[in-house]
């Protein structure tokens, strides 16, 4: 809550405390604060809606999610207390989560997030640069994976890697003599988690790509030309100077969205293997291990414990994308 | 300024013909550089949908040809005749499971745009107190893995009392912070001095926001539009926990139930081919709209 003093106020400024009355100071800020709220009832009424819904269902139960993480919870008996016990084990005993789990979704995410979203901006770029009829059809073709999500995507990727010569790359590999025997793509460990890493740079070009266009499309074409009389003479300078400042905020949304699809992204592994765990953990990722342990084990305080974790990772990292993207003091 | 009507007036082919090739000649070199330069990429990107469209027209025997074959060689229509035949001898139609989404789909779309925006506004605009914990909290939460709050989730609605109410799937749903966000990226544009003016000039604060700032981000609405509507429209997790009566449940659910055994079943796949489609199309259609708004309403959006 901020303390600072609005520039324009009507509202006189706290005076300077007399003969050290600290209880008036306290009161008379506290009537400023009302003073203030009321002030902004308005507001409040705008947000209500929205906020009574959030508070309902996605705070009360993450805090309540965050209560189950410090508890053994099988969904049938009542919650039992054990306080760090569940994430102790976590970082100590759980081999599969700090040899494959950790591991994977680190490098998932490293390549996803950072690639997919480079590639989001260059593509949105390309395809505002067109005239506004062509533009739709190329941004339907760049969201179809998207648009298709679930449905279709799996179907064809998997196709496509069958591991025996029947299948796409296989016997395209065979024919040009590039692999003597067909590869073992969705089961070998070296290759599924690249394969995933392919995929889901394919299928990334969603709500983050659809905020970049609609942002690029927000710039002032008028901002163009001035800058074009101050001396920008190439598209290049043009994106660095003008875009990519003008739409600060759409890129700090779709970098966000970036890291929360990269590491919320879990259960493709599973589609492509068809089991979940994968193959020798090869493509496990955090929300695969999640949902093994909270919904084939039925161990929800520590698949908690699990997410309470996934949380800290993705604040953290959003708090360094913030310091890149976001609004600084004098704006 | 003139608006330009040829947006708003019913079109023949002809004259789309006529505004296609007016829009080729407008291109320039760069434009067409980019253009020839993207196809094969657009091409490579489209095939699921390509894919979606031929498997929902395969004859059985197409369904299991392997190596499977992408473009469908007899078309036919038995795949949508079998999804019908499917459901009719069962308590539910598949009719209901289709009004169950649209009803869905409509109301929570609705309510994600317009409680979203709303919330956005302020947020984006008034530096109230608190302003800045409720953007934190909806910014955290948007990291928050779904998966985890299930439980908590469903405790919640059911000491709500609408399980098994049209509530209980659009309420949960409406609560979705990526709206909120956007919007209130897209509100931070707004310039202040657009919305004093308006103040000075007497205007109220709803309709600052109805009439200014609205038409001002009308592409972050279409995207959230587009957004919230395949959220809504795909979503069968609200059936699978928060309803029991099979009447309340949606058609994702339906199809859920359809292909999860496919692996080792070989009865519905005509069905669940057919199913795909039938899921799909509507968001194709929106998205199709949306996008087409974004793009006429940034040319003419009151600040430029």
């Amino acid at each position: 809550m901020s303390t600072r003093t609005p520039i324009l106020s009507d509202h006189p400024s706290p005076a300077p405390a007399g003969l050290g009355q600290t209880k008036s100071r306290l009161s008379q800020k506290l009537s400023y604060l009302f003073s203030e709220i009321w002030k902004y009832r308005l507001s409040y009424l705008f947000i209500l809606p929205f906020l009574v819904l959030f508070v309902i269902f996605i705070l009360i139960p993450v805090v309540a999610g965050f209560l189950l993480s410090f508890t053994y919870f099988n969904a049938i008996e009542f919650p039992t207390w054990r306080g760090w016990m569940n994430y102790q084990n976590l970082f100590s005993q759980d081999i599969v989560f700090l040899q494959h789990v950790l591991p994977n979704s680190f490098k998932f995410a490293l390549f996803v997030g950072p690639i997919g979203y480079i590639f989001a901006f260059i593509l949105a770029w390309l395809i505002a640069q067109l005239p506004s009829t062509l533009r739709t059809w190329y941004a339907l073709a760049m969201y179809a994976p998207s648009l298709s999500a679930g449905v279709a995507m799996t179907v064809v990727w998997t196709v496509m890697f069958t591991g025996d010569r029947s299948g796409y790359i296989n016997s395209f590999l065979l024919k040009w003599g590039l692999i003597d025997k067909p590869l073992y793509f969705l089961i070998d460990k070296d290759y599924l988690l690249n394969i995933m890493i392919v995929i889901s740079i394919w299928s990334s070009m969603g709500i983050g790509f659809l905020a970049i266009l609609a942002g690029i499309l927000n710039v002032d074409k008028q901002l163009y030309e001035a800058g074009r009389i101050d001396g920008i003479s190439s598209r290049l300078q043009e994106v660095w100077y003008i875009t990519i400042p003008m739409m600060k905020p759409q890129m700090l949304f779709a970098a966000i969205m970036s890291i929360v699809h990269t590491l919320k992204s879990g259960g493709l592994g599973s589609t492509l293997t068809g089991s979940n765990p994968t193959p020798n953990y090869a493509g496990q990722l955090m929300i695969d291990h999640i949902g093994d342990f909270g919904f084939i084990r039925f161990e929800l305080g520590y698949a908690s414990a699990i997410s309470i974790v996934l949380l800290i990772m993705c604040f953290l990292l959003s708090k360094l994308f913030w310091k890149l993207f976001g609004p600084k003091e004098d704006e | 300024m003139q608006e330009i009507p040829l947006m708003t007036t019913k079109r023949t082919w002809a004259g789309r013909w006529q505004d296609f090739i007016f829009a080729v000649r407008q291109v320039d070199r760069t434009q067409i550089g980019i253009a020839i330069g993207l196809t094969p990429l657009a091409i490579f990107m489209l095939l699921p949908l390509f894919y979606i469209f031929n498997h929902a027209f395969k004859p059985l025997h197409e369904l299991f040809l392997f190596p499977p074959t992408f473009v469908v060689r007899e078309p036919t229509i038995q795949n949508f005749s079998e999804l019908l035949a499917l459901t009719e001898s069962t308590v539910v139609p598949v009719a209901r499971y289709i009004f169950n989404s649209i009803v869905v789909t409509f109301l929570a779309t609705l309510g994600m745009v317009i409680f979203g925006a709303m919330c956005a506004y302020p947020l984006a605009k008034h530096k109230f107190p608190g302003s800045k914990l409720v953007f934190g909290l909806v910014l955290t939460s948007l990291l928050f893995a779904t998966e985890a709050i299930a439980i908590p989730r469903f405790v919640v609605v059911q000491s709500l009392g609408i399980m098994n109410t049209y509530l209980g799937h659009v309420l949960p749903m409406i609560a979705m912070p990526v709206g909120v966000f956007l919007l209130k990226q897209f509100m931070d544009q707004v310039p202040n001095e657009l919305i004093e003016a308006a103040k000075i000039d007497g205007a109220p604060e709803f309709f600052i926001f109805l009439r200014i700032v609205i038409p001002i981000v009308s592409p972050a609405m279409a995207t959230i539009t587009i957004l919230a509507f395949q959220s809504a429209w795909g979503n069968a997790e609200t059936s699978t926990l928060f309803m029991q009566d099979d009447a309340m449940k949606t058609l994702p659910f339906y199809m859920g139930t359809l292909t999860s055994n496919l692996a080792n079943s070989v009865a519905r796949q005509g069905a669940a081919a057919a199913g795909a489609l039938i899921m799909f199309i509507p968001s194709l259609l929106v998205f199709l709209v949306s996008q087409r708004k974004v793009i006429t309403t940034m040319a003419h959006s009151g600040i430029k």
